[in-house]
Formats: C-alpha cells, sequence, structure tokens
C-alpha cells in the first residue's frame, strides 16, 4: 500500500470516529426531552398563529401567572421581563410580544426541581401586549400586559 | 466557539439562584448595516443549563431575546460547591459552554 492511500484511510478512520463519538452523545438522553428548535413557532407572526404553532389551543389567562414587566420601555432592545407562575406542576414558561415581526421570543422548559420563575430581556418593535404562557399539567395559562415603547428595538 | 458568559450561582436555603449574562449580537435579520444592507439574522436559538451534569432548564429562543441576554432561573438543590453550567448553540451552529461553582 503506497502512504496517500494509508494518509487517507487514516483520515476516513479518524472522521467516522468523530462521528461515532457524537452520535453516543446525543444517545446520553437528558432527562428533559431534548427537542429541536421549533423553527415554524419562532416565525409565526400573530399570537394566534404562535399559540397554534405551539399546539396551544385557548389558554386560561390567570391571575396565577405573574408577570412583571415595566410600564415604559425607553429602549425597546432590552425590556427586562420576569414571569412567576403559581401554578403546580409548571413545565414551561415562554414569552411572546403581540406586536413583534415574530411574536414568540422564548420558551423555557424546566425539569421538575426548577422553579416556575424565569428572568430575562427581550426586545420590543414597539408598544405590545407581551403574554407570559405557562404550561402546567398539559394545560395553557396566561397573563399580558402592555409596555409602552419609546424607541423601538427590532432594528428595523 | 462563541464568547465567554458570565454566571454567577449561588444557594440559600436549598435554593439555588442561577444568574447568566451571555455575550452575543443576537442580530435579528431586521436591522440595516450603514451602508443600507441587511444583516443577516444571527441568534442563539438554543439554551442548556445543567446542575452537577443534570439538565435542569432547556430553552429554545428566537431572535427577540436581547443582545448579550440575560437570563436568572432557580433550582431547588445544589450547593456552594456544586457545579452549574450553561450551553448556548446559535443559528450558525456556533457553540458555548460556560461553568460556574454554586458560591
Amino acid at each position: 500500500m503506497n502512504l496517500r492511500y494509508q494518509a487517507s484511510r487514516r483520515g476516513f478512520l479518524r472522521l467516522t470516529g468523530f462521528f461515532g463519538l457524537a452520535t453516543s452523545a446525543l444517545a446520553l438522553a437528558p432527562r428533559l426531552a431534548l427537542a429541536a428548535w421549533n423553527k415554524a413557532a419562532f416565525e409565526t407572526k400573530s399570537l394566534a398563529d404562535a399559540y397554534k404553532a405551539l399546539g396551544v389551543e385557548s389558554p386560561i389567562a390567570s391571575g396565577d401567572v405573574q408577570l412583571s414587566v415595566p410600564e415604559i420601555a425607553e429602549n425597546g432592545a432590552v425590556v427586562p421581563v420576569e414571569a412567576i407562575s403559581k401554578i403546580p406542576n409548571t413545565t414551561q414558561i415562554s414569552f411572546m410580544v403581540e406586536k413583534n415581526p415574530t411574536t414568540l421570543t422564548a420558551q423555557f422548559d424546566l425539569g421538575p426541581d426548577t422553579l416556575p420563575e424565569i428572568s430575562t430581556r427581550l426586545k420590543m418593535a414597539e408598544t405590545s401586549n407581551v403574554i407570559a404562557l405557562v404550561k402546567a399539567d398539559g394545560k395553557f395559562y396566561m397573563a399580558k400586559k402592555e409596555i409602552k415603547v419609546t424607541l423601538g428595538g427590532c432594528g428595523g | 466557539m462563541g464568547l465567554p458568559m458570565k454566571i454567577r450561582a449561588t444557594s440559600k436555603d436549598g435554593v439555588t439562584e442561577v444568574k447568566v449574562l451571555m455575550n452575543h449580537v443576537m442580530e435579528t435579520g431586521l436591522r440595516k448595516d450603514p451602508s443600507g444592507e441587511l444583516v443577516p439574522a444571527l441568534f442563539i436559538n438554543e439554551v442548556t443549563a445543567k446542575l452537577n451534569d443534570k439538565v435542569v432548564m432547556q430553552a429554545q429562543w428566537g431572535p427577540a431575546v436581547a443582545r448579550n441576554p440575560y437570563l436568572a432561573f432557580k433550582v431547588r438543590g445544589g450547593k456552594s460547591g456544586d457545579k452549574v453550567s450553561i450551553a448556548w448553540k446559535d443559528t450558525s451552529g456556533d457553540t458555548r459552554t460556560d461553568e460556574a461553582t454554586i458560591i
């Protein structure tokens, strides 16, 4: 066998070995279901379409979904939001900005020991309702608040 | 490999609070650069948080999470000296994982 054949065979084995390792790492399934990024849901342009893409029928407006947001956001590029769910067995919290170019902004899947509260910062294109959507025991609940935006933050 | 993030994890009364500040442009794909060209979308779309190698939270994000994303959450369990790790993947396939020790 000439040297060039040896080198390419070695390279090929190295490549398949790497892929073998990668697939075995994926097989170590974590306790939370490793859902692939739901591209379609993140491209929806209205609340109704976002709900549909997430398989949500009619989320129940609930005082047990506590959404803390500023009344006015000076800078729409960085709007702090916090959602705390008082509903037992909350497994998911999502944030939606109704008037953004795409409505669904973030979805958090919570493990059994993770408290049902999330703080983060979103971009808002304009004054809009912000919705916190909570999934608990397979049912959906929501709360919404309007945030007035002085300077829109989506860059458009 | 993406830019490092800052993680602060503290434990009190059996609950670990984790605060993360990531370093990422989170481009929406709707912004125009000075020459009028659209800057392509580039944003973190998957986040995984672990406490001592157990996944405790996973997130899917769209482009409207703010630039240099901030995230805070709490987990029951964890004590001083335990490890928290946060990993993200963005729409270009770039990834970043950082770890912090719980204070």
